[in-house]
């Protein structure tokens, strides 16, 4: 298993890499962790012309605070991530998340912008970018944009990035108010893709009903699932077992995943329904707390 | 296409080299530097056999490319043992059955050596979620957990001996 050839680059700044980006076109990929990317080339799935090496941009590896957000650069390794005590102070789902990521020795090559860019429907940081809400900046030669997370991914393993762009930058708002969250999910094997993988972040007012919720769904979709009719349905309300399941019946109509190897439709819709009232159930609970 | 110039260090010595970019940082050790006690399983981040650290992290070598290294600090298996003596953790393996064919053995090597520099006193959960992204085909998951745990304690034991 050798990946096909190809020309490489290893440019010094973002400018070298944008000016190599429009120059490749189509023909051009970016590389950062490789994680996701080295195995589809060892296995022939893809076998760019060329790649751009951006491990060289250290700018872009870099977790910062405001008052408001958390701005992740997007070279920054998932293991720094996981190992950052602001993060877990600031937004802890995704210290809860990233743990499932792979394996220690992946995290530690792994980015945390490549997950967001491979956009794999099963993935943890897609997932808890959109349980937290958010938005990325993308630049290209020409303008940075900025993209809400509920724009960026468009179907499986695409999201809104054009060939000639690069995703530089992660912003992710810190949430106030008596916060709670849940990441969960179920594989095979830990490390494993999730089968089903799910996350919640909501708030309560002082008489405990749900002020602010998103729960999310991955796995279940070609893109991480925000179950706004559940969401706008708990808006307002208190906890209870009634409401749990009606969002369990919301969920079940909602997801349309497929069967494969791992586990069949009607299994991960099932689970999907479980580990959707199982993680709005915790997030509840550590929010009164 | 071409070739590329690549220099970097492995257990201390320097090799300058020459590679295409696809070749993989694990052939590289292996067939330009003549390091083979890397070994290469699955060749697409599995197995965990290929696990060597760069510049302080433990990765799998087969998914770097090794034209991505240049400059690199690198230590694999071969350079875990000084003057002919094993480290403890090496040791422990050797007592407590952590090996039977082997193969796996140099990748979680290097993996627990990074992670016990980095987490001295892990849980037997900790543990099994590091070892977690290695396979051992012949299933000796038993001895090898032993061999880590034994290490740990061996650890605490000289550290609290240094403290009295």
């Amino acid at each position: 298993m050798k990946p096909a050839k190809f020309d490489y680059y290893c440019p010094k700044t973002l400018d070298e890499a944008l000016s190599l980006l429009e120059e490749s076109g189509f023909d051009g990929k970016i590389i950062a962790g490789g994680q996701s990317l080295v195995p589809i080339m060892n296995m022939r799935l893809s076998g760019p012309e060329c790649l751009i090496d951006i491990n060289r941009l250290h700018d872009l590896d870099f977790i910062e605070f405001d008052e408001e957000k958390v701005k992740i650069g997007t070279l920054t390794r998932q293991s720094r991530v996981e190992m950052s005590s602001l993060i877990k102070e600031n937004c802890g789902l995704l210290s809860e998340a990233v743990p499932f990521i792979g394996h220690v020795q992946t995290r530690n090559r792994g980015t945390f912008g490549g997950s967001l860019v491979h956009a794999d429907p099963s993935a943890e940081i897609p997932l808890s970018l959109m349980a937290s809400g958010g938005s990325v900046l993308i630049a290209s030669k020409e303008e940075t944009r900025e993209v809400d997370v509920e724009d960026f991914f468009v179907t499986y393993l695409t999201t809104d990035i054009m060939p000639t762009e690069l995703l530089t930058e992660v912003q992710i708002p810190i949430w106030s108010g008596r916060v709670g969250y849940d990441f969960t999910e179920i594989s095979r094997r830990h490390g494993d893709f999730a089968l089903v993988a799910a996350a919640c972040q909501l708030t309560l007012d002082d008489q405990n009903k749900i002020s602010r919720v998103r729960l999310t769904l991955g796995g279940v979709e070609s893109v991480p699932l925000l179950v706004e009719e559940a969401n706008q349905m708990m808006m307002g309300e208190k906890l209870s077992e009634a409401l749990l399941n009606k969002v369990a019946d919301i969920v079940r109509e909602a997801v349309d995943p497929e069967s494969d190897l791992h586990a069949s439709a009607d299994y991960r819709t099932h689970l999907a329904a479980v580990l959707a009232k199982r993680t709005i159930q915790t997030a509840y609970n550590r929010a009164g707390r | 296409m071409g070739v590329h110039q690549i220099r970097l260090t492995i257990n201390g010595k320097t090799f300058v080299e020459e590679a295409e970019p696809r070749m993989l940082l694990s052939d590289f050790i292996r067939e330009n530097c003549g390091l083979t006690g890397t070994h290469v399983g699955c060749e697409h981040g599995v197995c965990g056999a290929c696990t060597v650290i760069v510049n302080g992290s433990a990765v799998r070598s087969c998914l770097m490319f090794a034209v991505q290294a240049d400059g690199e600090e690198i230590q694999t298996v071969e350079g875990l043992s000084q003057n002919g003596e094993l480290t403890p953790l090496q040791q422990n393996f050797k007592e407590c059955h952590g090996l039977q064919c082997g193969f796996c053995t140099p990748g979680i090597l290097m993996s627990t050596s990074d992670y016990l520099a980095k987490n001295p006193e892990p849980s037997k959960k900790e543990i099994k979620e590091m070892l977690s992204g290695h396979l051992c085909r012949c299933t000796g998951y038993d001895g090898i957990l032993k061999a880590i745990q034994k290490t740990v304690e061996d650890n605490k034991e000289t550290i609290l001996i240094e403290g009295s």
